[in-house]
């Protein structure tokens, strides 16, 4: 059965001979083959899209009734949540979506850890994936400072800051940065400004995480590569004989997903948009007061293993840039990923005993950063917040001796199931 | 258009030309766009010296005061706080200030101008939090041998009633002191020091 790329009657015809509409339609949906044997973890992909483009929806609306300045911004938010018709539902969507985009994504990067999806031929694919992640936590960031509350203020100074612990030019950068000699009128209005752009550029390297994906083939909870195993299935004789297509089988499986992650979200959005201070942290009611500090300040849960890292580095020798650069390289770990793994198998379910526990370890490690980085500080959650940065980084400064001599089990040709 | 006689070592030196010029271009073009994000003329012009009144400041009492967007503390010291202050020296990361910030006149051993009145600005000198005045002696969080002073809740940067930083702090130098003078005994002008230095 040949491919008929084109249609040349009717309407279809008429576009498809001027725009690749079919081919498109059959090459990365009806015709796209992606392996049968995906599990739950398959949902976080297309949940992520859901995610991004509920923010950027939610976004255009709330930018609508919101004023980026520093008189008017936080009265803004509470006459959003008071005075405009479905207001608080489109705030509460955007602050909650917020929390559920990084959810989502930290899941769908597990999922990448466990079945080895940055292996050989998807290391770009992975990199993609990694710089989108730090876009994401930019425009975070960015979004972070507009309702200009107690955290939204103390949060920026901090972060900023960063910058100005770069040795030499750093105080420069972080001026420039502000655009003032502290966070300010000017700092909110310009981070208005790239909190609305940022989302298109993410959506653009979402499109380009997907072109290479396509290119690639995705990968399973197998680890098998289906385009190397035989050929032909019931819809094509070319097509992998363990791919399905795209298009019924998991467009269907996605909608379910979106149906389950629809229930836990709303229940969320309506029951519990602060979610006990998480999602929406206690003196961010409370309006910007550059004089005072709140007794205790943290930044939002997605961002708190990071924080963790840079309070656990002290200062030495009259700067505090080394725990800035190691929460930088904490980051910059991931982009090795591909490179550092020397097993023979990709999934976790034929790596040995030594890669499950580094994995165990590393996620445990995570998680409890992620609740030191909320806490207050002291010696003792200090000294946790070191072993668990040291843990961090041997997961992957170890993986290239630990992959190597684990006992794997002999990965199949094809997937199972 | 014939491909005889087309030189393609001209062709090469002309694209790689018009390629270097075209990027010098380019970044010229980047100029307005990066430099608009500097501090306006405006941002600069607002950093004018303001006065603090401390007429009515008592013993131990904190005033906070804005300057340039910052906080500005004025603290009365007690005898008691001006006699701890010395014995604190072995647990200080730069007891003598050398490596901090301060006009010339209050590089001494309580960091000011007059020895009760610490005049300082209020924002850590690890990531810029605004530390809390602490001036209960032993508070629990803080162990017994806290003499009183500041408590940074960003990341737990402590310093003494001077503002010095102790050692093994993310911290790495002492609280910025402004340039300030006294227009009489009750009036402080903040970031004006008449150019004493």
């Amino acid at each position: 059965m040949a491919t008929q790329e084109t249609t040349t009657t009717g309407l279809l015809g008429w576009i498809d001979e001027r725009f690749p509409l079919t081919k498109v339609w059959k090459e990365h949906l009806a015709e796209y083959y992606a392996p049968k044997n995906f599990n739950f973890w398959y949902f976080f992909g297309s949940l992520a899209l859901l995610a991004l483009v509920n923010q950027i929806v939610t976004g255009i609306w709330l930018a609508m009734s919101y004023k980026p300045s520093a008189a008017e911004a936080f009265a803004s938010v509470e006459y959003i949540m008071r005075d405009v018709d479905w207001g608080w539902l489109l705030r509460y969507l955007h602050s909650t979506g917020a929390s559920a985009f990084f959810i989502v994504v930290y899941l769908h990067m597990f999922r990448g850890l466990m079945y080895g999806s940055y292996r050989k031929p998807r290391e770009l694919l992975w990199i993609i994936g990694m710089i989108i992640y730090i876009m994401m936590m930019a425009t975070a960031f960015f979004g972070y400072l507009l309702p200009w509350g107690q955290m939204s203020f103390w949060g920026a100074q901090v972060i900023v800051n960063l910058f100005s612990s770069i040795p030499l030019v750093g105080p420069d950068i972080a001026l420039w940065i502000r655009g003032d000699y502290v966070i300010s009128d000017v700092t909110l209005n310009r981070f208005f400004a790239f909190h609305f752009a940022f989302p298109f550029i993410l959506a653009a390297l979402v499109f380009i995480h997907i072109v290479a994906l396509h290119k690639v083939g995705s990968n399973n909870p197998d680890g098998v590569e289906i385009k190397k195993g035989p050929k032909g299935n019931r819809w094509s004789p070319t097509a992998p004989a363990d791919g399905i297509p795209f298009h019924p089988y998991y467009t269907v499986k996605d909608i379910a997903g979106v149906a389950g992650f629809f229930i836990i979200f709303l229940a969320i959005v309506f029951f519990l948009p602060d979610f006990f201070g998480l999602f929406l942290e206690k003196p961010n009611f409370e309006p910007a007061n550059p004089l005072k500090t709140p007794d205790h300040i943290a930044p939002v849960w997605y961002f708190t293993p990071y924080y963790a890292i840079l309070r656990a580095v002290p200062s030495f020798a009259g700067t505090q840039f080394w725990g800035v650069a190691v929460m930088g390289l904490a980051l910059v770990m991931f982009f090795f990923l591909p490179w550092l793994d020397r097993s023979p198998v990709k999934s976790i379910r034929y790596k040995g005993p030594l890669f499950k526990i580094a994995l165990g370890v590393f996620a445990v490690s995570f998680v409890i950063l992620a609740y030191l980085g909320m806490q207050p500080a002291s010696p003792v959650k200090t000294l946790i917040a070191q072993i668990c940065t040291a843990l961090y980084f041997l997961f992957f400064l170890l993986m290239p001796w630990y992959s190597k001599i684990d006992k794997t089990k002999p990965a199949p040709e094809r997937v199972t199931q | 258009m014939s491909a005889e006689g087309v030189d393609l070592k001209r062709r090469r030196v002309l694209t790689i030309a018009v390629s270097a010029v075209g990027a010098v271009g380019v970044g010229y073009a980047l100029v307005p766009f990066v430099a608009s994000m500097n501090p306006s003329a405006r941002a600069k012009a607002m950093g004018a010296p303001v006065e603090a009144d401390i007429s009515k400041l008592e013993a131990g009492q904190l005033l906070r005061v804005k300057w340039r967007g910052n906080p500005v503390w004025v603290l009365r010291r007690t005898e008691q706080n001006l006699k701890d202050l010395p014995t604190l020296e072995a647990k200080l990361a730069d007891p003598k200030s050398a490596i901090s910030e301060q006009p010339e006149y209050c590089k001494n051993a309580h960091r000011s101008r007059k020895p009760e009145l610490l005049v300082a600005i209020g924002i850590c000198t690890h990531l810029g939090c605004s530390p809390s005045y602490r001036p209960d002696v032993g508070a629990e969080d803080l162990g017994k041998e806290w003499k009183g002073g500041f408590f940074c809740p960003c990341h737990g940067s402590t310093f003494d009633l001077a503002g010095r930083v102790y050692a093994g702090v993310p911290a790495p130098k002492n609280l910025v002191i402004p340039p300030y003078r006294f227009i009489s005994d009750t009036l402080i002008l903040i970031g004006d020091d008449g150019g004493a230095a």
